[in-house]
């Protein structure tokens, strides 16, 4: 008496249709790089108001024609913004994980933060970066601190709808082999709400390039920001976008990289993960 | 004080008896005021016997079960587990739930070594007994599969292994087939019988379906509810080996009108 095992056979069309997007994507973006060209051309757009793509490219090959400790190159910089945006991104989201498994164990706390969270959540937290240059200086450590309180968020949401995503009977199950509360914790409720907290990791990866630049638009001596803030004011338009691309490619690195580790760690979860609003 | 507990104790010999329930309350503090789920239940479960719990839904059968377990509390009366007062949950005890409650994040053979895990033994120690107990479910080859990869059925009998695999003398099974189609679930029937009479453990196997019950049990304990009570215990007089061939005689047919008697006479079934 055997039942079948769910036919797990892959599907036999070639690679190459099956995957036309890899195809089709850099088609797209050469067509859009094409008539950004002909526009800038064509209508003869001033340079300082948008710049012909080979400029952009230009500025791009000089800026990363130099060490990565040299102050006039881009590797310096984005080193400096995107170092600030990770260590934001851990130290946030770490405290939001604790902390939200901390509030969603017990009813008590719970209640009494979840007020808190809600009129802390809707307030826009770049509106402290002024005040944290006050606290921090002008160094690194307040974009650290905006980039974790902006990380914090959608980590503490989230991993408290994990928690409570938790099969009780997992726990049951769990109790019934004198499992410790730290096993059951370890063991059952973490790996548990993995998919939730992917998805307040996937926002957050966003968001925490977001913190770091706000923090270095309010007062910075390094980071891509600062770079933005003072070619803007010398209208020089071609290394902004040159930044902006920077910026651009660095933050679909790191959420590449996040959702990498979720199909590695979360390959058992189904397709249409959950996601709690941020 | 009690003359039916004092009876229930003087007609079993109570050395072979594995299970010894008197007068177990369980109240419950409710928002419409206080339930009462379970009210002066006594019985005894005898070593190696197979028990049947059947009853409706909501008389308490499942919230007794946990308490057996050793994961509810229960609010009054004493409860003896393989002859000590019951404390909490031990490897005494193996647990089936409703659904197979296996971990999609490990493998079969992760999920039924996870009570030794959990009790820091030596998982390599059981990883034969393991093996042998998928063999002797039909799940020889999956040990690497991850559960989504089995059905139903071959998941809940995963489930099963994990209980067996430290070889508790007792198996509590709630409602375990519930989940499953109607051919499924008497094939499973059929193979929990032919485990059980490999090994011989004690099971207390809660239902809400009458035919499983009589099919499967020595003694039927028919519940009913509000406030949860057993009503009557009813012998099963049927030859072992069990066949599902059975279910149609007359002999077996007389022991479901019985219980379902018993179960409309008390309420409703839902």
């Amino acid at each position: 008496m055997k039942e079948p095992a769910t036919n797990t056979k892959p599907r036999t069309r070639p690679f190459m249709l099956r995957r036309i997007d890899l195809l089709v994507s850099p088609v797209v973006l050469i067509a859009l790089v094409a008539v950004w060209h002909f526009v800038t051309v064509r209508f003869a757009i001033p340079i300082f108001i948008l710049p012909p793509p080979l400029d952009v490219w230009q500025s791009l090959v000089a800026g990363f024609s130099v060490g990565p400790f040299d102050r006039s190159g881009f590797l310096y910089h984005a080193g400096v913004t995107f170092a600030e945006a990770g260590l934001g991104f851990f130290l946030g989201s770490l405290v939001g994980i604790v902390l939200g498994f901390i509030v969603a164990s017990s009813k008590l706390i719970e209640r009494v933060a979840i007020p808190y969270i809600v009129a802390f959540q809707s307030l826009p937290k770049v509106a402290l970066a002024p005040l944290l240059v006050i606290w921090f200086g002008f160094g690194y450590e307040g974009k650290v601190v905006i980039t974790s309180v902006i990380t914090f968020f959608p980590l503490l949401i989230n991993s408290i709808a994990g928690y409570h995503s938790v099969d009780p009977d997992r726990i049951d199950l769990a109790r019934s082999c004198n499992a410790s509360s730290l096993q059951i914790l370890w063991k059952i409720i973490l790996p548990s709400s993995l998919p939730y907290i992917f998805a307040g990791l996937n926002i957050a990866s966003v968001l925490a390039i977001l913190g770091a630049i706000v923090g270095e638009f309010v007062g910075a001596q390094s980071g891509l920001g600062m770079l933005l803030m003072q070619y803007n004011q010398s209208m020089q338009i071609a290394p902004v976008f040159a930044v902006l691309f920077i910026l651009a490619l660095g933050g679909f690195l790191a959420n590449s990289a996040i959702r990498a580790l979720e199909r590695r760690l979360c390959f058992w979860a189904q397709r249409s993960a959950p996601v709690a609003e941020a | 004080m009690y003359p039916d507990v004092a009876e229930v104790a003087q007609s079993v010999d109570s050395t072979s008896s594995i299970i010894e329930a008197r007068d177990v309350t369980k109240r419950y503090a409710a928002s419409s005021g206080e339930v009462v789920a379970l009210d002066g239940v006594s019985f005894d479960v005898r070593d190696g016997e197979f028990i049947s719990l059947v009853g409706p839904s909501g008389c308490g059968k499942s919230t007794l079960l946990k308490i057996l377990a050793g994961l509810l509390p229960y609010s009054g009366g004493t409860i003896k587990r393989s002859g000590a007062p019951l404390k909490g949950p031990g490897s005494d005890v193996g647990m089936v739930f409703q659904t197979p409650v296996l971990l999609p994040w490990r493998t079969i053979i992760e999920n039924v070594l996870l009570p030794t895990e959990f009790r820091r033994l030596n998982s390599d120690s059981y990883l034969q007994r393991a093996r042998d107990l998928l063999a002797l479910v039909g799940l020889a080859g999956f040990e690497n599969r991850y559960p989504h990869e089995l059905s139903g059925g071959m998941q809940q009998r995963a489930s099963i292994v994990r209980a067996l695999v430290q070889d508790p003398p007792i198996l509590l099974m709630d409602e375990p087939f519930g989940a499953l189609d109607a051919m499924t679930r008497e094939q499973m029937n059929v193979e929990l019988l032919r485990i059980w009479n490999q090994n011989r453990k004690t099971v207390v196997f809660v239902t809400h379906s009458i035919a499983e019950s009589v099919f499967l049990a020595d003694r039927v304990f028919v519940m009913t509810a509000r406030p949860g009570q057993i009503a009557e215990v009813i012998d099963i007089d049927l030859p072992r080996p069990r066949e599902l061939s059975m279910i149609n005689t007359e002999h077996f047919g007389r022991y479901a009108t019985r219980i379902r008697a018993l179960l409309h006479s008390k309420g409703d079934l839902s």
